[in-house]
């Protein structure tokens, strides 16, 4: 679904990410990890087209195409979502604004009521009021309340591959619960999504077991495994990978 | 420019004002000779007061360059051709049909239902209601004219207000009768033998006691004028306990200095509501004002400007509270782009004997960019006791990350500044009657186009 080859990222002219090279795959979860630094974050803005990073090599097929030079909201009209870790309020305009105008932008030819739908399951699923949805978006927001919020938009919206920048950073037992079991449920049901999980921690990965793990380094992917690396993280921490 | 010479029944003074100007403008309107008269005395008062020398600059403005009077007449009267393509361009974002679009530019005739207009008019005047041109109202309604006629801005308020009562001509008379409710708004648009807004107009509106009205004038869409000068002046009298809404869209050609003078008086317990918005323009000076001058009045003004590439948009309010219990709010809104200079300029003036007086003002300015620019200027003097004041002011500019994240989410760049910029002036455009709302909101986004990089 979406294949990063040889990646090199720069935000002006610091490198943050090297010649990082991997695939997501439609019906998988594929785990990102690494510790704060190592270029997790940089590496998912430039795969969504934030004007920051800049791409000095290497190429993002999503599908077929080639999206490497494309403009965020191209990438996103293809079906990319990315939650970033800390996303800025936008006084204003209400949660609702926001999820019935880029509905349209992405869902162009499908109908409201189907928005309409989609919306008061995910509500119900994130434990939310319909109050929530006259909020100016991420302003006066919880650190629990924006991340459900992102995944609100999620779950409303349907994209083909999900990108989630520490979805998990933040969260009492309870909002992690919701969001993990929100995740791990839509994933279910909709097998032809790819979803790319950036996180340190492994709370999430209680909920979202993921197929693949990569392990980032000071911008290059030092590890590439499956999930039985991860009690061995736990235990150790990344350092055991500063070597390879 | 402007292709005048095509039609000779057009009557159009020589450039520069001079005394015959007046004479044969009031001649041409068969006007009453107390009105010419009026007119001879506020040109006097032009030629004595000196060019204001504060807030904009105004040497670009050629006083002797300009005809100060052409007569109106219904006919096409210039080429389509003769409207300049940016114009055009604005017509079409914002859904004009072509027939609505030649009356506008004042091409062509006036586009609008005859049909409903007529109904209307019979309702109105089944209620009292007078709603016609100044220019009638001078000869129709002389005594009402002549008892408020100039008396909240008299000709010596201002160089601008001298010119304006020297050559005066069109704008509109709204007379609404005791206790008269009227629901539907008095719309200018609307009025058949005097559609488009003229260059000096001159509106009078009298509001008697326990009445209700709505006033709405202007468009979004850009109003074509080969002259550089368009200087109206606006009275509002709001008499005890009435209630005066007056709305306003403007959005002038990039030729024009915009220096209006509109005031409103609110006596015992009136509310007069101002709804003000600012588009295009080279320079607009305009800061309407409430004056709360018996107990109990109220006022409020929400202004927007919007300043691009070569535009100084100098606006906001002035609140003068002459009586205790009196209460005023202002918010004032600004977006700036483009080196566009959008500024706030305000007075709350409360005087010794005005106690028990609430005050709330609130400016906020958006820039679009770094070139962008907005300056707040607000004077609060106050004289009187117990009076309880807010002032708040923000200064916000649209974001990267605000840019991407709406990005993200399927919106382009123009998409993406267009709804931050529209939710910030969603306070101005909920007080617009629908059809101008959705207009307003389509010349938000045209506006937006190319100013994001």
């Amino acid at each position: 679904m979406l294949t990063i080859s040889h990646l090199s990222v720069s935000v002006g002219t610091i490198p943050v990410v090297l010649d990082a090279s991997l695939c997501v795959e439609q019906g998988k979860v594929t785990a990102l990890m690494g510790p704060n630094g190592s270029g997790k974050s940089s590496l998912l803005n430039a795969v969504a087209g934030h004007p920051s990073y800049t791409i000095n090599e290497g190429t993002i097929i999503f599908g077929q195409k080639d999206i490497t030079s494309w403009t965020p909201d191209k990438r996103a009209r293809e079906g990319m979502f990315l939650s970033i870790q800390n996303p800025h309020a936008l006084p204003g305009i209400s949660v609702n604004t926001l999820l019935r105008e880029s509905f349209r932008a992405l869902n162009p030819g499908v109908s409201m009521r189907e928005c309409e739908r989609r919306l008061s399951i995910a509500l119900k699923l994130l434990h939310l009021e319909d109050a929530f949805l006259a909020r100016s978006v991420n302003e006066g927001f919880s650190g629990g309340e924006k991340k459900r919020c992102e995944v609100l938009q999620l779950l409303v919206l349907q994209p083909k591959v999900i990108l989630l920048d520490e979805i998990d950073s933040g969260l009492d037992v309870d909002a992690l619960k919701d969001i993990g079991k929100a995740l791990s449920d839509y994933m279910q049901r909709h097998p032809e999504t790819a979803l790319l999980l950036v996180t340190h921690y492994q709370n999430i990965l209680e909920y979202l077991s993921p197929h693949v793990v990569h392990v980032l380094h000071e911008g290059k992917i030092v590890f590439t495994g499956d999930r039985t690396i991860l009690p061995q993280i736990q235990k150790d921490g990344y350092d055991q990978f500063k070597s390879a | 420019m402007t292709n005048l010479k095509a039609h000779k029944s057009l009557f159009v003074a020589p450039k520069g004002l001079h005394r015959d100007v007046v004479i044969d403008l009031s001649r041409q309107k068969e006007e009453p000779e107390w009105m010419l008269e009026f007119r001879l005395k506020a040109l006097e008062i032009f030629y004595q007061k000196p060019m204001p020398n504060w807030g904009v600059d105004l040497s670009g403005l050629m006083m002797d360059d300009i005809h100060y009077y052409v007569k109106p007449i219904k006919d096409v009267q210039r080429s389509w051709d003769d409207i300049p393509e940016s114009i055009r361009k604005t017509f079409d974002a914002l859904g004009i049909i072509d027939a609505e679009q030649k009356m506008l530019a004042g091409v062509g005739a006036q586009f609008e239902s005859e049909v409903v207009y007529k109904s209307l008019q019979k309702e109105w005047k089944d209620l009292g209601v007078i709603f016609c041109s100044m220019d009638d109202a001078v000869k129709e309604h002389s005594e009402l004219v002549k008892k408020y006629f100039a008396t909240l801005i008299p000709a010596h308020d201002n160089k601008f207000a001298a010119l304006n009562s020297a050559v005066w001509s069109g704008g509109s008379f709204v007379y609404v009768p005791v206790g008269v409710k009227v629901t539907m708004p008095l719309q200018a648009y609307f009025r058949i033998d005097q559609p488009r807004m003229g260059q000096f107009e001159r509106t009078l509106i009298i509001a008697e006691p326990g009445s209700s009205v709505t006033y709405v004038e202007g468009c979004s869409a850009p109003v074509y004028r080969s002259n550089s000068l368009h200087s109206a002046v606006v009275e509002v009298i709001a008499l005890k306990d009435s209630y005066v809404r007056y709305t306003t869209i403007q959005n002038w050609s990039q030729n024009v200095y915009n220096l209006v003078t509109k005031r409103a008086v609110a006596y015992r317990n009136a509310h007069v509501d101002w709804v003000d918005g600012n588009f295009g323009s080279k320079t607009t000076m305009k800061y309407p004002c409430i004056v709360l001058k018996e107990e109990g009045a109220s006022g409020q003004v929400i202004s927007i400007g919007v300043a691009g590439n070569g535009q100084h948009q100098d606006t906001g309010a002035k609140m003068i509270h002459l009586a205790p219990h009196t209460t005023s709010h202002i918010i004032a809104k600004s977006i700036s782009k483009a080196g566009g200079n959008a500024s706030y300029r305000g007075l709350v003036k409360v005087a010794k004997n005005a106690h028990d007086v609430k005050i709330r003002t609130q400016c906020d300015a958006l820039l679009l960019d770094e070139t962008a620019r907005s300056d707040t200027y607000p004077t609060i003097d106050i004289k009187g006791e117990r009076v309880s004041v807010e002032h708040e002011a923000t200064v916000s500019n649209i974001n990267e990350e605000q840019l991407f994240y709406l990005m993200a989410r399927g919106f382009t760049a123009q998409e993406a500044s267009a709804l931050i910029v529209n939710s910030f002036l969603n306070v101005f455009v909920q007080e617009l009657p629908m059809e101008y709302a959705v207009e307003i909101n389509r010349l938000i986004a045209h506006e937006m186009e190319g100013s994001v990089g």
